[in-house]
């Protein structure tokens, strides 16, 4: 029996009649004529996690909604920007039904008024997958009035979005969704209570809510078989970077990096050594070569001092330069930061100058330090993860290759400036023009 | 300029992938913006939830957002027209000045970057002769850097007018800048 779950086939589904000729909404017929509390009971029981970042157990916050107040509803995040992350994508694109079927059974179960799909506004190839699959569901009657009968009326609107990594924070999220700057909240309350429009909301991730039809199939207790004690069931990681094959690779959660860098992705090529391993998202904190043995469930990686965060694993050879890539990190989070806060507004920019001031030989000793101590005065003190997702991987490239920042600084430069991909993006005299 | 490892590297992602649908055909612009966004704003519980989509709609009609469009979204939406351009701002993909025909945005994000994202870049602003953020005379390309697309596997990403071209290495940036210039009617 295959592994997968969500992409266990070749190919798409995007048609309708593809997707139901392999079993398609039989599962969304099953829930309608379930007891609402039962879908979320079985979820729960799944062991299900979301697989936006954050890793919090699906049917738990499914349960936090207010039965009662209404209206409610259910937003499902595709945002998708966590640099080196790209399986929501992958999902829409290939298998589209899952996420709809998905979407109207949670949103049964939560007596959802309406559903929103956030996506970003780069994917829109994927908008028109979307919308073509969600008209292709209105037109079989698995959207709109009345859902086959149930008496349930079931209303998606997708809703792209404009281009802000910070609107796939779920609060800043919903200030988009209504219209306004996509700026963080502070919780709580939490979008359970107070969400979309001051209503109970249910926020979650596209490959959570595109797994939901194949519990409801196949039972809670089945997909908490998969997996490990905590990490229930499957994930699609993104592999990317210094691989032979990177892509999207769906494993259960007993797996290893290596099982995933080498026998999925085949290892780096030819000629070249691993030299770090960005295991979760560009927010999360690098690991070691000899870290590869690590398990791929949100326990193992946490104990080898990271995170599994969005799933996207990124490889590094030896080429490339750690003080551009962490200034790169730097950069990106700089560009997001939405200005709310002054430890992240202020922090984040001050870290990556120092950063550049590394790379570019001009830092002075004590700068290395005063890096760290940036780092911390931003962590744990931002309203919104987005400070820490540049304070935690800058600190853990600092502290795991020392070394090679101090070679900077000792050699009043880069060493790596022949050899490095980021160089002819910092050094414009490596400029690589073809010829 | 390419590595052998960055070739192998890049004869995966073509390996893995997904295939692309075609583009959907462009909305038809038959009727009034102002009744196009209306139409947008009956799907959401309150119109406000609409100022991206309306935005977008004014764009497409402008070619970029000029003060103009920010009165026509303000009065269909009832809104003012400066609230409309705070929220316009706070997004990367709404141009509050002109661009050129064809807009050329280059992913130079972390895996970009690790398969030759810069030399991509190098490439495009040596055959368009403009540096990342300008636009060519003829008005043809503005060429910008942006961060993770999300195609980090099957990089150098590269986006024209919206359309994803991955892996877009640098050596294949000549052959389709002529393309497209040849296309504008050389
Ligand atoms: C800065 C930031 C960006 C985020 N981006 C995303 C995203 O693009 N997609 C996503 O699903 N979750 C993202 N999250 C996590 C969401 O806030 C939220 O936890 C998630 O959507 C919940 O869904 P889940 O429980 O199914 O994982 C982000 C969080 C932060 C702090
Ligand atoms: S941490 Fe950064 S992104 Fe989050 S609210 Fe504060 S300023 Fe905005
Ligand atoms: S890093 Fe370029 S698309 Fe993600």
């Amino acid at each position: 029996m295959s592994d997968r779950i969500l992409l266990d086939f070749e190919g798409d589904r995007r048609e309708i009649a593809d997707y139901e000729a392999a079993g398609g909404y039989e599962s969304l017929k099953r829930a309608l004529k379930m007891e609402a509390t039962d879908i979320v009971g079985m979820v729960d029981k799944s062991g299900l996690r979301g697989r936006g970042g954050a890793g919090f157990p699906t049917g738990r916050k499914a349960s936090f909604l207010p039965s009662d107040r209404k209206p409610a509803y259910l937003c499902v995040n595709a945002d998708e920007s966590e640099p080196c992350t790209f399986k929501d994508r992958e999902i829409m694109l290939r298998n589209p039904h899952a996420l709809i079927e998905g979407i109207v059974t949670m949103s049964f179960a939560i007596g959802a008024t309406s559903a929103f799909i956030y996506i970003r506004g780069e994917y829109r190839t994927e908008f028109e997958v979307l919308m073509r699959a969600a008209e292709q569901a209105r037109a079989r009657g698995y959207i709109g009035r009345n859902v086959l009968g149930s008496g349930y009326d079931a209303t998606i609107v997708i809703h792209r979005g404009a281009g802000a990594y910070i609107c796939g924070e779920e609060t800043a999220l919903l200030s988009s969704l209504e219209g306004e700057r996509g700026q963080p909240r502070s919780k709580p309350p939490f979008p359970a209570v107070a969400g979309l429009y001051a209503s109970p909301t249910l926020v979650n991730n596209v490959e959570t809510i595109a797994t939901v039809p194949f519990i409801i199939e196949k039972g809670g207790e089945w997909y908490a078989e998969i997996g490990t004690e905590r990490s229930k069931g499957t994930r699609v990681f993104s592999l990317a970077g210094n691989v032979k094959r990177p892509g999207n690779y769906e494993l259960p959660l007993t797996r290893t990096l290596r099982d995933l860098i080498e026998g999925e992705g085949g290892g780096v090529p030819d000629g070249r050594t691993l030299k770090a391993i960005i295991p979760g998202g560009s927010s999360t904190p690098v690991l070691l070569p000899d870290q590869i043995d690590t398990g791929l469930d949100y326990e193992s990686i946490a104990a080898a001092g990271s995170m599994a965060g969005s799933g996207s694993v990124t490889i590094v050879d030896d080429r490339t330069c750690i003080v551009q890539l962490a200034l790169r990190t730097a950069e990106f989070y700089v560009h997001e930061s939405c200005g709310k806060c002054t430890p992240c507004r202020e922090g984040t920019r001050w870290g990556q100058e120092i950063l550049r001031r590394i790379e570019m030989g001009e830092a002075r000793q004590d700068e290395l330090d005063l890096l760290l101590n940036v780092c911390d005065r931003i962590l744990g003190n931002c309203l919104c993860p987005l400070g820490d997702a540049m304070a935690m991987p800058v600190a853990a490239f600092v502290t795991r290759f020392r070394d090679e920042f101090q070679r900077h600084i000792d050699e009043g430069g880069c060493p790596f400036v022949e050899t490095s991909p980021f160089s002819s993006y910092y050094h414009h005299d490596h400029a690589g023009v073809p010829g | 300029m390419s590595d052998p490892s960055t070739e192998q590297t890049l004869a995966g992602a073509r390996e893995t992938r997904p295939s692309m649908p075609a583009p959907a055909p462009e909305p038809p612009r038959d009727r009034p913006l102002r009744d196009r966004i209306l139409d947008v704003a009956a799907l959401y519980p309150e119109s406000r939830s609409a100022i991206i989509p309306a935005l977008r709609l004014a764009q497409e009609e402008h070619g970029w957002l000029p003060e103009e469009a920010f009165d026509e979204v303000a009065d269909a939406l009832e809104l003012t027209p400066g609230y409309c351009k705070a929220v316009a701002s706070f997004y990367d993909m709404f141009r509050l000045q002109p661009v050129g025909r064809h807009e050329v945005c280059v992913c130079t994000s972390l895996a970009c970057t690790l398969v030759g994202a810069a030399d991509t870049l190098r490439a495009f602003e040596h055959e368009l002769g403009v540096e990342a953020g300008g636009s060519t005379e003829d008005g043809l390309f503005t060429l910008r850097t942006v961060e993770c697309y999300g195609g980090c596997g099957w990089g150098p990403v590269v986006a024209i007018d919206e359309r994803y071209h991955e892996p877009l290495p640098a050596n294949e940036v000549v052959p389709l800048i002529e393309r497209l210039r040849s296309e504008a009617g050389g």
